[in-house]
């Protein structure tokens, strides 16, 4: 429609905001705000060790949400950086729309730097099982901490399972997608996984499943309580407040490979509709080609992270049974020290072994969950484009529709009808409005796909440093570990006569 | 012309602490190695080039000195197995962690293996070591007659044998033990060399992961990305790091205690060989004693000569065994500990650097915006 060109987004009302009452983070354009909680989990060290024996998992320090320090080598914690911002968040109702965003111009929503802090950290920690048999199913729990009003505590928790979490996407996906947020995709079902632990929850694979899930589940809140939109909805504060909550069911949708599947099938349906969008606008067009050329890219790093991943366990085998190899040769050695050497070594393989398997799982808890993370989270960006594109359709239907409706009332107005003719003209006040409705939404959430974007964007390089400082801190910690290892060989070595 | 190997002992003329095969040539299939010795008289430095013929040629050499008494009581620095260009399976899997890379390891091993001979007190006498080391035509392309060591005809004979009690406890002893350590040592030197390819595949993985985020990258010139662009390149960079530092510990692993643990391996291989050799020599030797005992006494004079002798050469083998053992139990255990302690200080220097550059690398992310 030629009349989408050369359009200027008009300013957005502040209509529902009451006064004192608009939070300081939504009144700014820029929502990049909660960067110290949007990514931060748990320290590989921690969580190889939560692989490698189940225990520790429980014997994690009480408090989750202690901090981190740069450079820590023992932080166990699972939680978030706490923000010590004591912003507090002032009465305020509860409103789903986001009409209380008003950025001015896309200049401003760049610049805007506005550091408002978020006070809502949140940590999933101890699974358990719950139940016996099929009927098993795994507990979380789920803990929040916050100095905001809109909360009956400041500290609090509860437990969840996995189907509430699949529940919560489900319920914000219905209201807040059709605003154009990307909202943050929960992990997927896994049917071979939670066989497994449904069986028993000891063995390594059930153990590492666990984690990764309990890690993404965490990952999944964080990202939805640091979106300053989607915190507004109740259906999150019920989630992370209320003691019990009723059974998630409508989960279907998000089984097997799904969640990225209903995304495809979302974006093929749009596709296929019979009006193409003329875009006027070929930021929306640029960045959609570029999202796809990420994703494309960020899986072929996922499946070189799996390969990496893969050698890595491949290493901490053979290095086991090399080690016991020459264990083996230095019990049949006869000159003495010599044999000591030979077993000496024989425990620092078994050390390095320890480290290989650190190692693996850092790899993986770190990047290879980064990625599949981001590849979901592209998908979800582009279902953050479809719901513009379908908003423009419902604009352009609109538009017909009035056009019908003229036609009809000049027709009317021939054949002199008139309580036909009254009618109709209620019907094209009833459309006009519409269609100027539809047009301010078409706008709306353009300017909140922009946003998000740019959000994202800004998140998402946070997010990698964060995620890479981790890693190399494990690296250098793991190089360090083995320094000392030879450091404590070497004599041992050299006093073989 | 090949010379004639006139003389049985000689001097050797080179320093035996500067032989080095400094460099292997590919010819089509074969494999031409480059030896370097520096004269004792101090004027100069032998060039030789020398293909898996030659040395094959200086063994049999070694191996067909009948007239050195004692010689089968000889632990012959082992040879190893002969490498091609695009070797197949089994021979890959027969030379074991030599077979890696651009041969690096093998060149290693058989400058080990001339240096062993050249320094033997018996061994390095022979004139074909001089020959070996110094003439300018390759040796090897004549076939020396059949050694007495006929490794298949000895196999077929019996294994039977190799399991016949032993009448000093000492070598009783040292079979026995032999024969366990062999097992060990090659077991060891295989599990090593699955470590050592995990490594490498470790490596490539990095590799690609460098090279797919540099690629990444490439795409987009977008503003709004330049931060994740940054964090992508340093990413890179990174990687590459871990690549160079898993790849150094690979090649530390085969250059010190992989070839220890190879070496430690063929050697009790010849060890085991030469063990063998006597025990075959004591049931010959008891075969003689009895023939003797039992000989009518028209032939009695004639088998106690031929009892006599073998029990001559079996005294001899023992004798020149004896001191061979003793030589090999001291030399591997240097040599296993040199290749310890050089493995130690390798990784521990590689540690130390990679320690450093990771560091470097978490300081320039913290310094990014």
């Amino acid at each position: 429609m030629a009349a989408s060109s050369d359009r200027i987004p008009p300013p957005l009302l502040p209509a529902k905001e009451e006064p004192g009452a608009a939070t300081p983070d939504m009144a700014d354009g820029d929502s990049d705000e909660g960067e110290d909680i949007f990514f931060n989990n748990s320290v590989p060290v921690a969580v190889s060790r939560g692989v490698s024996q189940p225990d520790n998992v429980n014997e994690q320090t009480p408090d989750l949400f202690g901090e981190e320090e740069a450079g820590s080598t023992t932080a166990i914690s699972n939680g978030v950086h706490s923000d010590d911002d004591n912003d507090l968040f002032a009465a305020s109702s509860f409103t789903t729309s986001p009409a209380a965003l008003q950025p001015t111009s896309l200049e401003q929503m760049e610049e805007d730097e506005a550091e408002d802090s978020f006070d809502v950290d949140v940590a999933v920690t101890n699974p358990e099982k719950v139940g016996d048999g099929m009927g098993a199913y795994v507990a979380y729990k789920v803990s929040t901490r916050t100095s905001l009003a809109m909360f009956r505590n400041k500290t609090f928790s509860v437990r969840r399972r996995f189907s509430d979490f699949l529940g919560l996407y489900e319920k914000l996906s219905v209201k807040q997608s059709l605003h154009g947020f990307i909202i943050p995709p929960p992990p997927e079902k896994s049917v071979v996984g939670m066989t497994k632990v449904k069986v028993g929850m000891d063995d390594p694979s059930s153990v590492e499943f666990v984690e990764r899930r309990r890690g993404a589940l965490e990952r999944y809140l964080q990202r939805v309580v640091s979106h300053p939109s989607l915190l507004q909805d109740p259906d999150v504060r019920e989630f992370l407040e209320r003691e019990e909550l009723p059974r998630a069911v409508s989960t279907q949708a998000l089984s097997g490979a799904g969640f990225l599947k209903m995304i495809n099938k979302a974006s093929d349906a749009v596709n296929k509709m019979t009006i193409k969008m003329n875009e006027s606008d070929t930021w929306f067009e640029d960045k959609f080609q570029e999202m796809e050329n990420e994703e494309q890219q960020l899986r072929k790093l996922q499946a070189v992270v799996d390969s990496l991943v893969n050698h890595r366990k491949e290493l901490c085998g053979s290095t086991a049974v090399f080690a016991k190899s020459m264990a083996m040769l230095g019990n049949s050695e006869d000159n003495t020290a010599l044999s000591r050497a030979l077993s000496q070594l024989a425990e620092v393989e078994d050390k390095m072994e320890q480290l290989h398997q650190e190692q693996a799982a850092s790899d993986f808890f770190i990047f290879a969950e980064l990625l599949a993370d981001y590849i979901r989270l592209m998908g979800a960006m582009r279902g953050c484009f479809d719901q513009r594109v379908r908003a423009w359709q419902r604009w352009q239907e609109s538009q017909s529709t009035l056009q019908k409706k003229r036609e009809s009332e000049a027709k009317l107005l021939w054949a002199n009808k008139p309580d036909k003719l009254q009618q109709a003209k209620e019907e094209i006040t009833e459309w006009e409005s519409r269609v100027t409705q539809y047009e301010r939404d078409f706008d709306r959430i353009g300017m909140t796909v922009r946003k998000e974007v740019l959000r994202f964007e800004k998140e998402k390089a946070k997010d990698f440093k964060s995620q890479i400082m981790k890693y190399l801190d494990a690296m250098l910690q793991s190089q360090q570990r083995i320094v000392t290892f030879w450091e404590a060989f070497l004599p041992e070595a050299k006093a073989i006569a | 012309m090949m010379e004639e190997v006139n003389e049985v002992t000689s001097t050797l003329s080179v320093d035996i602490q500067s032989i080095k095969v400094t460099e292997v040539v590919k010819d089509g299939h074969t494999l031409t190695f480059l030896i370097e010795s520096e004269k004792l008289s101090g004027t100069g430095v032998y060039h030789v080039d020398r293909t898996y013929d030659d040395f094959e040629w200086l063994q049999q050499h070694l191996f067909s000195q009948e007239e050195v008494s004692g010689i089968q009581g000889v632990i012959f620095p082992p040879l190893p197995v002969k490498a091609q260009v695009n070797a197949s399976a089994k021979v890959i899997k027969q030379l074991g962690i030599l077979g890696l890379g651009e041969w690096q390891a093998y060149c290693k091993a058989m400058e080990t293996f001339v240096r062993q001979i050249a320094a033997h007190s018996i061994l390095g006498k022979n004139n074909a070591v001089e020959i070996f080391l110094t003439s300018s035509d390759p040796p090897g392309r004549h076939r020396v007659r059949k050694n007495i060591f006929n490794r298949l005809s000895q196999a077929m004979e019996g294994m039977r044998k190799e399991g016949h009690k032993d009448v000093d406890e000492f070598f009783q002893t040292e079979r026995d033990h032999n024969l366990v350590f062999t097992g060990c040592a090659k077991t060891a030197a295989e599990r090593f060399l699955d470590v050592v390819q995990t490594e490498q595949k470790i490596a490539v993985a990095c590799g690609h992961f460098s090279t797919a985020l540099r690629l990444c990258v490439e795409q987009g010139e977008d503003p709004d990305e330049l931060d994740f662009t940054k964090v992508c390149v340093k990413l890179s960079e990174v990687f590459e790091s871990i690549q160079k530092n898993v790849t150094s510990v690979a090649e530390n692993n085969v250059s010190t205690l992989g070839l220890g643990l190879d070496l430690e391996s063929r050697y009790q291989e010849a060890e085991k060989e030469m063990l063998y050799r006597r025990t075959c020599k004591l049931v010959e030797l008891e075969t003689t004693r009895r023939n003797a005992e039992k000989a009518k006494p028209v032939k009695k004079a004639a088998m106690e000569e031929v009892k006599k002798a073998a029990e001559t050469e079996f005294d001899h083998i023992s004798g020149v065994a004896k001191e061979e053992i003793a030589r090999f139990q001291a030399a591997r255990v240097k040599m296993l500990q040199q290749a310890l302690v050089q493995w130690c200080e390798k990784q521990l220097l590689t540690a130390k650097e990679s320690a450093d550059q990771f560091n470097q690398h978490l300081q320039a992310f913290r310094g990014m915006a």
